[in-house]
């Protein structure tokens, strides 16, 4: 029989291996991207011979990039905070009340976790077309909305079921008025939920693309749409040094959050109370 | 023509009327009524589940009646929301705000009312200083003991000066010494102040050494209502006598019913106890008798009209000796006798054979079940 030391050391061994193979396997395509990005030559290849910064100056500097990443934040805010607002009522009004059709509504507003994106891109050209409205940002915003809508829901009932409801009525047994409980009680304690709600609408509205090219015109497209009109001309790094930039720029996003809302409570992972 | 408004006598601090309270199927409260005194310490106990939560909770406003009124100082509150009632309530997870210090957590039922910021600040550091957390202002709920926390809770609720403190069970989560001081702390407290105070347990014990007046709950109706001597030496039924305190249920046979006292017979013991209940029955018919611990003698074997045992258990307490004496003749059950002072111990060892006698008056009797 082998000694449970060694037999133990060797259980070690092959987690941390595996662990290993995982976590590369996770980040390959981002490092193959990013050594991309460095390549000296206009084409996209792999390991690149000569290197330079070039492809993030032609990057920076091309007008559709610019005006995409432009509109990508308009739309990214708007979107993602009509999300936030919509969102926190429903997750309340389920959490909180009982009313006819419950089920119903809760599933209507996750569908679009099983609607394909393009359905829903399809749907609200179709519709603006319809009531003649021109493919200007609220098309966009309002096509966005109904996307990210499922995962700040989510998240913010998250947070809601996980809120004792004893802190809301020891406030209000202490005189204060619904309003109150809510500024000064419900939404500080659901702060670290509405943020992380926030942020992944936000992440994932920015970065969607399927839905976007059927709703956004050349004067509305956002970045991903921008960036696919792009690789349809031309195959140079500077995509690659986009997705570099994409890259960083996220996880400087989240690495902010966490350090102001720690980590667990933004992901959600950690309850809060 | 308006009426004109009644002004009651004695003018209870919260009166419930027949109040109904269901939950689907489940009738947690049903037609309960009940008068807390003014400036009186009332328990509410049983046994998880009788409806106590329920019964706080509509007095607090987080809940509201399906039939009967709710009345606070004579005013009818069963449409008013919490945030009008004035209550001071105390939550079994204290449900501090995690988000403030403790000065803000003990500050904001005063903010609520607009109380001017010097004002507050006294009354903060007055009300700390009673539940003696003087210096603890700035610290957060996280960083606090969990009795530091159960005082700031009480600070809390103390401060608005509330027309009547409501407290969950609010000892349960603290271990034994602490709970005692918390007890002993919140009735001088409470006394101190004069506070109309709601107390929910389900811990007997509890309810009896603290309390003005213990109600007892058993599946959403109260079983008795009286001072904590009354509802230990004169259980209204079966149950009450079962609940509150240790007790020992004996099978005897009525032998004659007077106008104040009946006689019941057990083997070759006769007992006396009030007939009130037994008013209904006819001679020799079966009673079940409850006698305390403590009413129980433990005499030599051979003594007339004793019952006849042997000790099967002894538990020593310290200040008394617990006996278990098993007494084939009385019950199926094993006895529980108490003997006060630690001869007991030596007295009557394992396996002695001795006499059980019961002390006269103190014993309550009712139709056997
Ligand atoms: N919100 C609720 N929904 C359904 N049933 C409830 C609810 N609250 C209490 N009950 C039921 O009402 C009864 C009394 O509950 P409660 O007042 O909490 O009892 P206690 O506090 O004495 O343990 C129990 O049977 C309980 O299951
Ligand atoms: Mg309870």
């Amino acid at each position: 029989m082998i000694p449970r030391s060694t037999y133990q050391r060797m259980l070690g061994w092959i987690g941390r291996i595996t662990l290993i193979c995982i976590v590369a396997f996770l980040i390959l395509p981002a490092a193959v991207v990013t050594i991309a990005a460095f390549n000296d030559k206009p084409i996209l290849s792999f390991p690149p011979q000569t290197w330079s910064w070039r492809w993030f100056a032609r990057a920076l500097a091309y007008d559709d990039f610019r005006h995409g990443f432009f509109n990508g934040l308009i739309v990214t805010a708007w979107s993602s905070t009509i999300a936030l607002f919509v969102g926190a009522m429903f997750a309340f009004a389920i959490d909180r009340y009982r009313f006819p059709f419950k089920s119903l509504i809760e599933g209507i507003l996750v569908s679009p976790l099983v609607i394909p994106h393009f359905t829903v891109g399809l749907g609200f050209l179709i519709l603006a077309a319809q009531v003649g409205l021109s493919r200007g940002f609220a098309v966009v915003v309002a096509c966005h909305v109904v996307l990210v809508l499922p995962f700040v829901l989510r998240s913010i009932y998250v947070s809601l079921k996980n809120l004792d409801q004893s802190y809301e009525l020891a406030a209000a047994s202490l005189g204060a008025t619904p309003f109150r409980v809510l500024t000064t009680i419900t939404v500080p304690l659901l702060l670290p939920g509405l943020v992380s709600g926030w942020l992944f609408a936000a992440i994932l509205s920015f970065n969607e693309f399927t839905a976007s090219l059927f709703v956004t015109s050349q004067r509305t497209q956002t970045l991903p749409v921008a960036m696919y009109n792009y690789v349809r001309e031309f195959a140079d790094p500077s995509m690659a040094a986009l997705s570099v930039m994409y890259i960083a720029g996220t996880a400087a996003l989240i690495a902010f959050a966490t350090s102001f809302l720690g980590l667990g409570k933004v992901l959600n992972i950690e309850q809060t109370h | 023509m308006q009426a004109i408004p009644t002004i009651e006598q004695n003018e209870a601090a919260v009166r419930f009327d027949a109040v109904t309270k269901r939950f689907d199927d489940v009738v947690a409260l049903n037609a309960v009524s009940l008068d807390v005194q003014t400036g009186e310490f009332l328990t509410l106990l049983g046994p998880s589940g009788c409806g106590k939560t329920t019964l706080l909770k509509l007095a607090a406003g987080f809940l509201g009646p399906d039939a009967g009124a709710i009345s606070i100082n004579g005013r009818r509150v069963n449409e008013l929301p919490t945030y009008q009632r004035g209550i001071g309530m105390m939550f079994q997870n204290y449900a501090l705000f995690p988000h403030m210090s403790v000065a803000d957590n003990v500050a904001y039922g005063l903010k609520t009312r607009r109380v001017p910021k010097p004002e507050r600040q006294q009354r903060v550091a007055e009300v700390l200083a009673l539940v003696k957390l003087t210096g603890m202002e700035r610290r957060m709920p996280r960083q606090l003991s969990g009795g530091q926390q159960q005082r700031v809770a009480l600070a809390r609720a103390l401060v608005i000066n509330p027309t009547v403190l409501l407290l969950d069970e609010p000892f349960s989560a603290l271990d034994k010494s602490l709970r005692t001081s918390m007890q002993v702390e919140l009735r001088e407290i409470q006394r101190k102040l004069g506070l109309t105070t709601i107390f929910v347990t389900h811990d007997q014990s509890e309810a009896l050494s603290l309390s003005d007046r213990v109600a007892v709950m058993s599946e959403g109706r109260i079983r008795q209502l009286g001072s904590p001597v009354d509802v230990y030496r004169a259980p209204t039924d079966q149950f009450v006598a079962t609940f509150v305190g240790d007790n020992n249920k004996l099978r005897g046979r009525l032998l004659s019913v007077g106008d104040s006292d009946a006689v019941i017979e057990l083997g070759s013991a006769q007992i006396k106890v009030p007939s009130e209940r037994l008013a209904k029955l006819e001679k020799s018919a079966p009673v079940d008798l409850f006698v305390r611990p403590e009413q129980f003698c433990v005499v030599s074997a051979n003594e007339p009209s004793a019952m006849t045992g042997h000790v099967v258990a002894q538990i020593y307490q310290g200040g008394h000796v617990d006996l278990q004496i098993e007494c084939p003749g009385a019950s199926r059950d094993r006895l529980l006798v108490r003997s006060a002072g630690d001869q007991a111990v030596v007295r009557w060892p394992m396996g002695a054979t001795v006499g059980v006698s019961i002390q006269p008056g103190g014993c309550a009797a009712f139709p056997a079940e």
